[in-house]
């Protein structure tokens, strides 16, 4: 009996905390403007295209620096369902997952028989080559080219008094909430527990039966879902997506955002999103040309000396709830 | 015909470019094991350096060797104060790290110099090589030079003790170790070594491309694809297939109707993975068989 | 123990809740004014440019308007209103682009956006400025369809589009060289299309025959040797370069390499001799022709002209140590006069409304330093402002103009 309201205690503990930001979260556009909620948008976008990357590095193993042409995938699809076939947006959001997971499926295929150094020399290159992609004239006709695709906000079904603004920043929280869930559940899954031990040692798992090529295929497809969806509600909060919105520093961006959550910490991911966004902005207050630099010196200062990135202080708190009789 | 030949050629001097890049990659691979990401902006500060000298008086030869002992200089610092520390991180951290790497040098470019274009003079002279129309005397300097360094490397790396020390330090560091090789100290060779011919590279690719922050950035993935196709490990197979990639670029950009000239990155894209999934050693690099 | 945990779970709240304060929201306690944007003794001006990233050469242009701005307030400011110009980088990325441009709107509460750089950027920020309806003021970018009265009612255009410069050269061809054989070297994007569609409309039905072989290329390329040399071999006699600087400097540099001494046209984007000119080799680069509006501070038929000497003094008191050889030093200082036309014309009405009224009623405005016959003129429902050319060819170091002004209408 104690022994239950002691462990019922400790949950409540830990729950306070993510609870509290759910509500208060839900609570924001009540005393926010228009332009913070845009900014909570981006960073609950960008969080959810870490959590996808988390999936891949984090859980299986692999490693991604072109994650952007998955996001880039999303919005394109997004865009071009909602521009010129009239799909409605709750539609076309799972669509741009959709596709987006085929696309990653595909390029795990050959990323297979990639490793490490490799893997990263592939994907970095197909980070570049996605904006010359986007622009090939053969593909204009839907892409739109270089001048890029406008793309309307979602409004708030009849009767709801809500701004464009509120609504996205509510269709945001629910998808980002719904993605978070998946992957823990994946991860604390058959399969989750499959890929970490893919990651963790590839040929004894393989050696145990786990069929390698099948977990590590899905791992890409999954995360690149998670990118496609994040890519597609980034377009609908800019209402603008070009083939230079989609360049190497996106990619290098998630990435960023993912070392400074922690790789396989999920709620890391909101940190690294949050950094990902404000550091710029402050880097610009403090050098308008210097702000790349400012934002690169940050980044190798965090790799050496909080090399956990945000998930340090996730041990220690945990460690000190163990310690309770 | 004479199209072709035309373009055979300027491809195979866009090659060139595509060679010396691809050289300071395998350069940076056998000494770390490691792909260099920030390797174009590190070639691109060289350059910088250099055209600083010049613009404070130094004559180009003088400009050109302190540019490349300190561009060694700077190879050797990273690799003692950032790289040394990652030794055991896993690669996502040092793949970071090469990332803030490339950032922060092609921002504090941009910020000391300006992204305005820079003509940057060439040793070689700027007519056309021996009366040819389609290849100047840049471009012949470029090539040789490439050549010689490569020649450079084969004997440094099979003929010399530094040389093959460096090889099996990356291959087998724990028996190198036992053998009494230094492998720390020559991983922050290899580093000022990758570094040097960056720079070199830097300075020959400068004259055609014209100097500013970005001229990397558009040339540092075919060197990759470049590398890749002759392989990793090879120097010999990285002059070959970036003056490959170079070649197959033009024709590409000239034969293929319509989407041909805007299909370059594509194909670089396309040649990087599948050489890596068909053939990871290259063309002439030597097959690593994994030992469980 | 138990108020360690609990103590913990309250911190970490408190730090969420900190961390979403730091987005300021803490709702702006705007003063009251009857306009947005607008006190009684400050105009808020909004403005993005590439402070950082490759684009950032552009950002000259932000910081000569900023410095012109100064010396309108050091001088009484606009109609008793002094001019609080806020610029921020958007590294010429669009999501940043509209990021920053919705920041000055809903945050620092701009009256309107004012000559952001790029087409792009532009672009990006369009449909949002005009479903808010703030003022897009002097769009920094000549793409054609940036500008339409009907569709976009709230955005100014400014400088002649790359579609009618493009038409000006189509004309000089049909009219100084009508057998000409020629071939075009464009940027595979948007703004190069543009040119080309301008310079296809302005052949008219001889555009088939007369444009003997097209090239393109990528910003991210690393040379453009293979495209010229493939133009070199169509036989043609004129070239017309539709590049980038950097680019642009490669091209003249590889048609004297490969000896070809075509009748050369060039965008006057790229006609800075300092950036463009001496990279490539002047005398490489004699005879090019091109197009001009504002004046050269190069041109030494200028050297005695009031306008250019005030320049001068406004670039030695207001922006020491700029380059004076850099066009984009005039670029900016014309296109800040632009503003200051408008909100004076204001008057004491400076609602969003009466600004693009005010825009778009520009009667033939002869700005300091644009080209004498050159000016600018809006109507309702007509919103670019300079549609006026004059043709000009490189002889040793400078720009030397020719013939008449050239009208060249809008667009398509």
């Amino acid at each position: 009996m104690t022994t239950n309201l002691l462990s019922l205690r400790v949950a409540s503990q830990h729950l306070l905390a993510p609870v509290g930001i759910v509500l208060a979260s839900m609570a924001l556009p009540a005393i926010a403007n228009g332009f913070v909620l845009f900014q909570a948008t981006q960073v609950m976008v960008f969080a959810v295209a870490i959590l996808g990357l988390n999936l891949l590095v984090g859980f299986s193993g692999q490693l991604s620096l072109g994650h952007g042409a998955f996001f880039a995938i999303g919005a394109y699809v997004a865009a071009i369902l909602m521009g010129q076939y009239d799909v409605p947006y709750w539609l076309a959001l799972p669509a741009a997952g959709v596709v987006a997971f085929v696309f990653g499926l595909l390029f795990g295929l050959p990323a297979l028989r990639l490793e490490g150094v490799y893997l990263a020399l592939a994907t970095f290159s197909l980070a570049i080559a996605t904006p010359q992609i986007l622009k090939l004239s053969v593909l204009t006709p839907l892409t739109g080219g270089s001048p890029g695709i406008a793309v309307s906000k979602p409004q708030a079904p009849l009767g709801l008094p809500l701004t464009d603004d509120q609504w996205l920043y509510y269709i945001a929280l629910c998808v980002t909430g719904a993605q978070y869930l998946l992957a823990r559940n994946l991860v604390s899954s058959r399969s989750g527990l499959a890929m970490l031990a893919v990651k963790e040692d590839p040929v004894a798992a393989k050696a145990m039966g786990v069929n390698l090529s099948v977990y590590k295929t899905l791992a890409f497809g999954t995360s690149a879902a998670f990118n496609g969806i994040a890519g597609a509600l980034s377009a609908m909060a800019v209402q603008y997506i070009s083939p230079d919105s989609f360049t190497f520093y996106l990619s290098a961006s998630i990435l960023v955002g993912l070392v400074v959550g922690g790789v396989g910490w999920l709620p890391g991911a909101f940190f690294g999103a949050l950094f990902v966004l404000l550091v710029p902005n402050l880097a610009e207050g403090l050098s308008k040309g210097l702000s790349g630099a400012v934002y690169g010196a940050i980044l190798i200062a965090l790799i050496f000396f909080l090399p956990s990135g945000a998930s340090t202080f996730r041990s220690a708190s945990l460690l000190r709830t163990r310690r309770k009789p | 015909m004479e199209l072709f030949v035309q373009q055979l050629v300027a491809g195979l001097s866009t090659g060139t470019i595509y060679a010396c890049i691809a050289l300071a990659v395998v350069m940076i691979y056998q000494a770390i094991g490691h792909v260099n990401f920030a390797q174009g902006e590190m070639a691109m500060l060289s350059t910088f350096v250099a055209w600083q000298l010049m613009q404070l008086g130094v004559p180009y030869w003088l400009a050109f060797v302190l540019t490349v002992v300190l561009s060694f200089g700077m190879g050797l610092l990273i690799e003692r104060t950032l790289m040394r520390r990652l030794r055991h991180a896993p690669p996502l951290s040092q793949v970071a790290v090469f990332i803030g790497l490339l950032l922060m040098l092609n921002s504090a470019a941009g910020y000391a110099w300006n992204f305005t274009v820079k003509p940057f003079p060439t040793p070689f002279g700027t007519g056309p090589f021996l009366g040819a129309s389609w290849i100047s005397q840049h471009q012949a300097g470029m090539l040789a030079s490439t050549l010689a360094i490569l020649a450079a490397l084969v004997v440094f790396f099979r003929f010399t003790r530094v040389g093959l020390s460096m090889r099996g330090a990356t291959s087998h560091p724990v028996s190198a170790r036992l053998l009494g090789i230094r492998v720390q100290a020559l991983e922050g060779l290899g580093w000022g070594l990758a570094s040097a011919i960056g720079a070199v590279a830097g300075m020959l690719i400068a004259p055609i491309v014209f100097l500013e922050p970005n001229m990397m950035a558009g040339t540092l993935i075919y060197g990759f694809a470049g590398a890749v196709l002759g392989g990793l490990g090879s120097p010999a197979g990285a002059v070959l297939g970036g003056l490959l990639v170079g070649v197959l670029e033009n024709m590409a950009g000239t034969f293929i109707p319509v989407i041909g000239g805007e299909l370059k990155l594509t194909l670089a894209l396309v040649t990087i993975v599948l050489v890596l999934v068909i053939r990871p050693q290259g063309l002439l690099g030597r097959k690593l068989v994994h030992r469980v | 123990m138990k108020t360690t945990t609990r103590r913990q779970a309250l911190r970490t709240s408190a730090a969420a809740m900190a961390s979403l304060l730091s987005f300021g929201l803490t709702p702006a306690w705007a003063q009251k004014t009857a306009y947005p944007g607008v006190t009684d003794n400050e105009i808020r001006i909004g403005n993005t440019a590439p402070y950082s990233g490759p684009g950032s050469a552009y950002s000259t242009i932000a910081k000569v308007e900023a410095a012109y701005f100064r010396m309108v307030n050091d001088n009484g400011g606009v109609n008793g209103r002094k001019i609080n110009f806020i610029s921020y980088d958007d590294a010429l990325s669009p999501p940043k682009t509209v990021e920053q441009t919705r920041k000055l709107v809903e945050s620092d509460e701009v009256l309107a956006m004012f000559n952001t750089i790029g087409t792009a950027a532009n672009l990006a920020a369009q449909k949002y400025l005009n479903a808010k309806q703030v003022p897009q003021l002097l769009v920094g970018g000549g793409a054609t369809h940036l500008v339409d009265a009907k569709k976009y009612p709230w955005t100014l255009g400014w400088q002649p589009t790359y579609y009618s410069e493009a038409v000006i050269y189509a004309k000089h061809i049909l009219a100084n060289h009508p057998n000409a054989r020629i071939a075009v070297i464009s940027q595979n994007d948007d703004f190069g299309k543009d040119y080309l569609g301008g310079l296809k409309d302005g052949l008219g039905d001889k555009a088939k025959s007369m444009i003997v072989s097209e090239a393109t290329y990528e910003p991210s390329d690393p040379t453009v040797d293979s495209q010229v040399l493939k133009l070199k071999a169509s036989g043609a006699d004129v070239l017309v370069n539709i590049t980038t600087p950097k680019f642009a400097s490669q091209v003249i540099k590889k048609v004297a390499e490969i000896g070809w001494k075509p009748t050369h046209f060039l965008i006057n984007i790229s006609v800075s001799v300092g950036a463009v000119m001496k990279p490539a080799g002047i005398e490489n680069s004699q005879g090019i022709l091109s197009t001009a509006y504002l004046m050269e501070s190069t041109d030494a038929r200028w050297k005695d002209h009031p306008d250019m000497k005030a320049w001068s003094a406004f670039m030695d008191k207001y922006l020491p140590g700029a380059n004076k050889a850099d066009s984009m030093n005039v670029y900016g200082y014309v296109t800040a006069q632009a503003l200051v036309q408008i909100l004076k014309q204001c008057g004491d009405d400076l609602s969003r409304a009466n600004v693009m009224k005010q825009a778009a009623s520009l009667n033939k405005v002869a700005f300091k330093l644009m080209l004498p016959g050159i000016f600018a003129n809006t109507t309702a429902a007509d919103l670019y402002p300079i549609q006026q050319l004059q043709m000009m060819r490189l002889k040793g170091e400078q720009w030397e103009l020719f013939g008449p002004i050239i009208s060249s209408g809008a667009g398509q």
